[in-house]
């Protein structure tokens, strides 16, 4: 039987699972928040054209609106500065091959339901890596928070000194890329930073890092307690969008049954 | 004396709600001055520019002189009861509705003698004033009450009827994190009304003014913001049917003109609060409060958006916000047309730079959010379709009407940012 034979075999009979890891777009949902004097990231935005209706008596549309950074989305190398002169850093421009791929997923969960400023540093990796084997080149890496299980003022968990709530350290983030070469890194939160990223240095190190190296980012997450730490793929294919710099995704996993 | 008005019951669910009747509209061309007069509180009269005769009734030439060089001006609304009746039927639906009403002749200190409406405090051959109100059909109309206040006097089912008393009605107030909304609340709640709705948008990021609203009495903070059809449909479905006053208060500004921004994102902001804000909350919240202007004492009343003076003529360091609130300006003639019908008023409360992070670099004087709030509450007692709030409100209308061209270059000086 050929590989995809077999693939399609282990769907039919549920040997492969496929699992959604994407929220709903709903015009409720947070998205990142700037200084006001910024540009702002557009809400999820729908407006009906026709119902069955008077507007179009058989058929039932709608317009909708966003960001390319609203909602579960997929940050492309041209997000950052870091990235803006990288080869291919562009959304309509990436390799295909780069949306589907094996997933390492470090569970936090326990220590960021102590901690909402949990970091992701070297030592947390390498203690993963102890236990589940070394990160494979050229994979997604995604750091499980449980932080998707919040709705509310508790996602962004905004502050006087702004917003807090989990991510990786610039030394993190610089293992995963120099020493791991991966091909990106995702979360459950509102950014592939924690909600204190501005204040490391460089500030924001998932996106100046990751970007800068040409590698991809994705947040806003979820489900990733139904992945294992090692062994599923992961399928992430952005909208084609010219120039694009990100896009709103439907992110799915296969996995392997036990 | 005036009955204060109690609390009104509960509302009966097998009673069938009382459609709308509007007292008659027709007017001569000549009579609208003084529905333009009524529009802002004034007492305005036709002056003959040749021979300086006071006339009312409004005509196209004087009674006197035959001049059609007729001004309209203020002027001094004092006069005393001559004859009075009480009407106890009437053939038309309206007033058939609401009799017995209260009317006579005053002789006007200035001259004229003038039939009108009175007002139940008025003593026979008693001195007093006349109000020219707006009534449900939108004409301005005259109102004689006495010359001193009176206890409840806005009670009185005849001045009730001009006007849109917060008193036992129930209040939204669309935005609860503009810094004027704790100011407006407290307004209302102070001015008797039975309930205040506070919407709110993005519960999930924090509103500093929270605390602050919730502790005025008869506040509820519910969830809604103007830029998703969804979230006003949602709300209008909630409370649409209780909605007495709508006081559409959202805004969005940043400062910058065309050139100095050199994209839409910000305008696309604007447009979305200023304009399509007002045409979500419109379309949700309209039909059932047309529906409700004639639901016994809490009926619906009057719409309220407050805008900017300078949708009355572009300033250009705030210019795609003054365009935006342009837009939601000629929107609210619109809506002020297909109220009509209804008997609903719509209110336009227009402020200059306001209190607020947005004009904080800008020099005073700025309108404080209570000075807003004022405006809001004293514009729904007199019943007013056009209030101006502040000095650079109030200056700009006058130099406006003195001369649209002259203001334009006034304001486009050069030296826009």
């Amino acid at each position: 039987m050929s590989a995809l034979a077999q693939l399609a075999a282990g769907l039919a009979s549920g040997a492969v699972e496929v699992v959604d890891l994407t929220h709903t777009l709903d015009p409720d949902f947070p998205v990142i928040i700037l200084p006001p004097e910024f540009g702002q990231c557009a809400r999820f935005r729908i407006e009906e054209i026709s119902a069955y209706d008077h507007r179009g008596p058989a058929w039932k549309w709608h317009n909708i609106y966003m960001s390319e950074h609203t909602g579960t989305h997929f940050d492309a190398p041209s997000h950052w500065i870091s990235g803006r002169d990288v080869a291919n850093g562009a959304v309509d421009e990436i390799p295909i091959a780069n949306f589907v791929g094996p997933v390492s997923v470090i569970d936090c969960s326990k220590e960021v339901a102590q901690n909402e400023d949990y970091e992701l540093t070297p030592n947390v990796i390498e203690s993963w890596e102890d236990r589940h084997g070394v990160i494979p080149e050229d994979s997604w890496v995604l750091m499980r928070t449980d932080w998707s299980k919040r709705s509310g003022a508790d996602y962004l968990n905004m502050r006087e000194d702004g917003p807090h709530s989990p991510g990786p350290t610039p030394e993190g983030i610089r293992y995963l890329v120099e020493k791991r070469n991966i091909r990106g890194f995702g979360t459950e939160t509102v950014g592939t930073d924690a909600g204190q990223g501005v204040h490391y240095t460089p500030p924001y190190p998932a996106h100046f890092i990751l970007h800068g190296a040409g590698k991809y980012g994705l947040q806003c997450l979820a489900n990733l307690d139904l992945l294992p730490p090692t062994g599923a793929v992961l399928i992430a294919a952005p909208l084609k969008i010219r120039n694009g710099t990100g896009s709103p995704l439907r992110v799915l996993a296969m996995l392997e049954k036990s | 004396m005036t009955n204060p008005l109690p609390p009104p019951p509960k509302k009966d669910p097998q009673k069938r709600t009382v459609s709308p009747t509007l007292p008659p509209e027709r007017r001569s061309r000549a009579s609208l001055g003084l529905s333009a007069a009524a529009a802002e509180g004034r007492f305005m009269l036709q002056v003959c520019s040749a021979c300086n005769t006071l006339q009312y009734p409004p005509r196209d030439a004087c009674c006197n002189c035959l001049s059609v060089d007729l001004r309209w001006e203020d002027v001094s609304p004092s006069g005393e009861l001559l004859a009075e009746t009480t009407i106890r039927t009437s053939t038309n639906l309206y007033f058939r509705e609401r009799t017995p009403w209260r009317s006579g002749s005053v002789k006007l200190d200035a001259g004229p003698v003038i039939i009108c409406h009175v007002h139940g405090d008025v003593s026979p051959r008693s001195r007093v004033v006349l109000w020219n109100r707006l009534d449900r059909s939108g004409q301005g109309v005259i109102l004689a009450v006495p010359e001193e206040r009176t206890p409840d006097m806005e009670d009185d089912p005849q001045l009730r009827a001009m006007t849109c008393d917060p008193k036992h009605r129930r209040v939204l107030i669309t935005d609860g994190r503009n810094a004027n909304a704790p100011a407006i609340a407290e307004a209302f709640a102070n001015a008797g009304a039975a309930m205040i709705f506070v919407g709110e948008s993005e519960t999930w990021r924090p509103n500093p003014q929270r605390a602050q609203l919730e502790a005025i009495p008869m506040v509820g903070v519910l969830p809604l913001d103007v830029t998703d059809t969804s979230s006003v449909r949602e709300l209008a479905g909630e409370i649409g049917g209780k909605t007495d006053i709508l006081v559409n208060n959202a805004r969005f500004v940043r400062p910058g003109s065309v050139l100095a921004r050199g994209d839409t994102g910000f305008a696309h902001n604007e447009i979305e609060v200023n304009y399509f804000g007002l045409m979500r909350l419109a379309q949700a919240f309209g039909p059932s409060m047309c529906a409700r202007t004639a639901d016994g004492v809490n009926s619906s009343a009057a719409w309220v958006n407050i805008l900017s003076a300078y949708a009355l003529m572009n300033f250009a360091d705030y210019g795609c916000f003054s365009a935006s609130n342009a837009a939601a300006l000629s929107l609210s003639q619109s809506l002020r047309a297909e109220f009509r019908n209804s008997g609903l008023r719509l209110t336009n409360v227009f402020v200059g730079p306001t209190e607020d992070d947005w004009h904080q670099p800008l020099p005073p004087p700025k309108v404080q959010p209570q000075a807003v709030a004022r405006s809001v509450i004293q514009g729904l007692r007199d019943g007013l379709e056009d209030v101006y709030c502040g000095d650079v409100a109030k200056d700009m209308i006058e130099r406006f009407r003195a001369g649209p061209k002259i203001l334009e270059r006034e304001m486009t000086m050069g030296g826009a940012e």
